[in-house]
């Protein structure tokens, strides 16, 4: 394959997979926290967040990204603290890349997993409960594993939304080869420069190949989840 | 082991306001549908707020609206069977059975998973999952799961009101073993006349929110101002009998306090302790011993009260020994024999009427 792609190729296809790992992975508890939250909870402020939370679904993702600059970038305020005080830099850097991806399929795991909550019986967390059983245990040992088809669903879809992401990343952390350009950025550029549609059209395959077994993969994953759950 | 409620809640319709004590045994809470038992089975249980009073067990509070103690519902200990079992579907049925053991404190006693499974008849199912269990399996799974996350008493939600004529027979043989084996408290929740009379050691009657008659089963199923409550065709009385012998001709006699009443033939052996219930539709009185009559029960007795029901029926409470038979005839028949309180009678049953599966050890 390191044949086939060029180096300059093969880097945006890694980088790609990186942030999108990076984006799923770490903004995946978050998303069952989340719609935990909106699914079972009554709190005030309730439809903010749920508003807020869906936002980058519906703004122009050149919006989201911009605002993402304005709060993350080093002078930004989020930014700049975050800077000064752990030493995470997001602005021009591939950890930008995979912030600006998180959020933007953040809406998307949400949706999937309060889906998935919803259709769970809260009377059999309830009857945890008579067991004995404190929240957090009844959360991981019947929550949870109910709810796993919806969580591989959401995460698949959040993941394939990272693959792709464009408007925001490319508005927020720019488009530097080996730093930020991730996989739509690379087949931007290559559109822009003349004879590059080969290379550009090589990692169009590679989105096309990615998409797809992300996509049989879950469907795998959510068929063995489901059937583990229906307790037959 | 005493249970005390002492609580209100506003419900749609009209204001919950009930105090009552389970003491040991079985306690039936008993209550047509939308009395408001699931609510005060499920206060207890700590899944609703009552808005005022005071839930306590052997001294702990477990939820008092003025001291704001609400104990939440995984540290009350109090196994629940829910009336649709609620097993967790993911889990085989071994891991539903011992979901709960890892919670009871290190002291808490109790009959283990063998123990269990061999009680309820489970262990062939052990490695199931609830899927592929019959809903009478599945109840039982449910008992064991409660049973083994050592309760301190077990709370029963109509545990049986899913479940077809049939697999009610099969289930109730259980809930006895449950009840003269185990020997936790059980607060069983039921609109069914025949379970309650089959199980409970005592009743609470529940009307529109209310207690209206809380007592030891004998004598508040005996009481003729609770006919109405229980309906003119499930009204009857449960008297303690004892197996004395098995006839050659199908035959089991039994003694009550009163006399000797004869069914037909039980599994038990002589000596056996056991509850016979006697619909009041069953009873006739006669104003003395009656000759060339084919019924086999007759038990002389003498007029505690009589009450005048709906219609032309009169609701007759007769003492014989130390037990209260209930029986419904005509006012008509009542002028005709002059029954008062204090008159002597004979109660005749038909042996017939003694319906077997009313029968309950005890």
């Amino acid at each position: 394959m390191n044949d086939w792609l060029g180096p300059e190729e093969w880097q945006a296809v890694a980088l790609s997979l990186k942030v999108s790992f990076w984006a799923i992975g770490l903004s995946l508890p978050f998303g069952i926290l989340t719609a935990y939250a909106l699914a079972r909870w009554s709190f005030p402020g309730k439809q903010v967040l749920n508003g807020v939370i869906h936002l980058p679904l519906i703004l122009p993702p050149v919006v989201t990204g911009y605002l993402l600059l304005l709060t993350f970038g080093r002078r930004g305020p989020v930014g700049g603290w975050l800077e000064q005080v752990f030493g995470l830099v997001f602005a021009f850097r591939w950890t930008g890349a995979a912030l600006a991806a998180a959020i933007m399929a953040f809406p998307l795991m949400v949706r999937s997993i309060r889906l998935a909550i919803e259709a769970v019986d809260p009377r059999l967390e309830q009857a945890a409960a008579t067991l004995g059983a404190p929240q957090i245990w009844v959360f991981a040992t019947v929550t949870l594993p109910l709810i796993l088809p919806g969580v591989i669903a959401g995460a698949i879809l959040g993941f394939a939304k990272a693959m792709g992401e464009f408007g925001a990343t490319i508005t927020f952390v720019s488009n530097i080869p080996g730093q930020t350009q991730t996989l739509p950025s690379a087949i931007y550029t290559f559109l822009q420069v003349p004879g590059g549609d080969t290379a550009a059209l090589r990692l169009v395959a590679v989105s096309v190949v990615v998409a797809m077994a992300a996509l049989t993969v879950s469907e795998i994953l959510a068929r063995r989840a489901a059937r583990r759950v229906a307790g037959a | 082991m005493s249970l005390e409620v002492d609580i209100t809640r506003p419900l749609a319709g009209f204001d919950l306001r009930v105090a009552f004590e389970a003491p040991g045994g079985v306690t039936a809470l008993f209550g047509r549908s939308g009395a408001g038992k699931t609510t005060v089975i499920n206060a207890i249980a700590g899944l609703e707020r009552p808005a005022t009073g005071r839930i306590t067990l052997s001294g702990q509070t477990l939820f008092d609206a003025q001291a704001r103690v609400n104990l939440p519902v995984h540290r009350r200990r109090l196994g629940y069977v829910f009336q649709d079992g609620r097993l967790f579907p993911h889990l085989s049925v071994r891991q539903n059975l011992t979901y709960g053991q890892r919670f009871a404190p290190r002291g808490a006693t109790g009959p283990g998973l063998d123990e269990v499974a061999d009680l309820l008849g489970l262990a062939p199912l052990l490695d199931r999952r609830p899927g592929a269990l019959s809903g009478g399996e599945k109840q039982r799974v449910a008992f064991g799961r409660a049973l083994l996350a050592r309760p301190r008493m077990l709370l029963m939600d109509e545990p049986l009101a899913a479940l077809d004529a049939a697999l009610k027979e099969e289930i109730l043989p259980y809930l006895e073993r449950l009840r003269d084996q185990i020997g936790l408290p059980i607060l069983y929740v039921s609109h069914s006349v025949a379970e309650v009379a089959r199980l409970a050691t005592s009743v609470v009657v529940l009307d529109a929110g209310r207690v209206v008659r809380a007592g030891p089963a004998e004598q508040v199923l005996s009481d003729p101002t609770m006919v109405r409550q229980f309906g003119l065709r499930e009204a009857g009385a449960v008297l303690p009998a004892q197996i004395t012998r098995h006839h050659g001709d199908g035959l089991t006699e039994l003694a009550v306090s009163g006399g000797r009443l004869f069914l037909p033939e039980m599994d038990q052996p002589a000596g056996t302790h056991t509850r016979v219930r006697i619909l009041a539709h069953d009873v006739i009185v006669a104003d003395h011993a009656p000759l060339g009559l084919s019924a086999l029960n007759l038990l002389p007795g003498t007029v505690v009260t009589l009450r005048d029901g709906q219609g032309p029926g009169v609701i007759v409470q007769i003492q014989c020994g130390s037990d209260l038979l209930l029986a419904r005839i005509t006012r008509r028949s009542a002028e005709a024999l002059r029954l008062a309180p204090g008159r002597p009678v004979h109660a005749v049953i038909k042996t017939v009427s003694i319906a077997r599966t009313d029968v309950g050890a005890g």
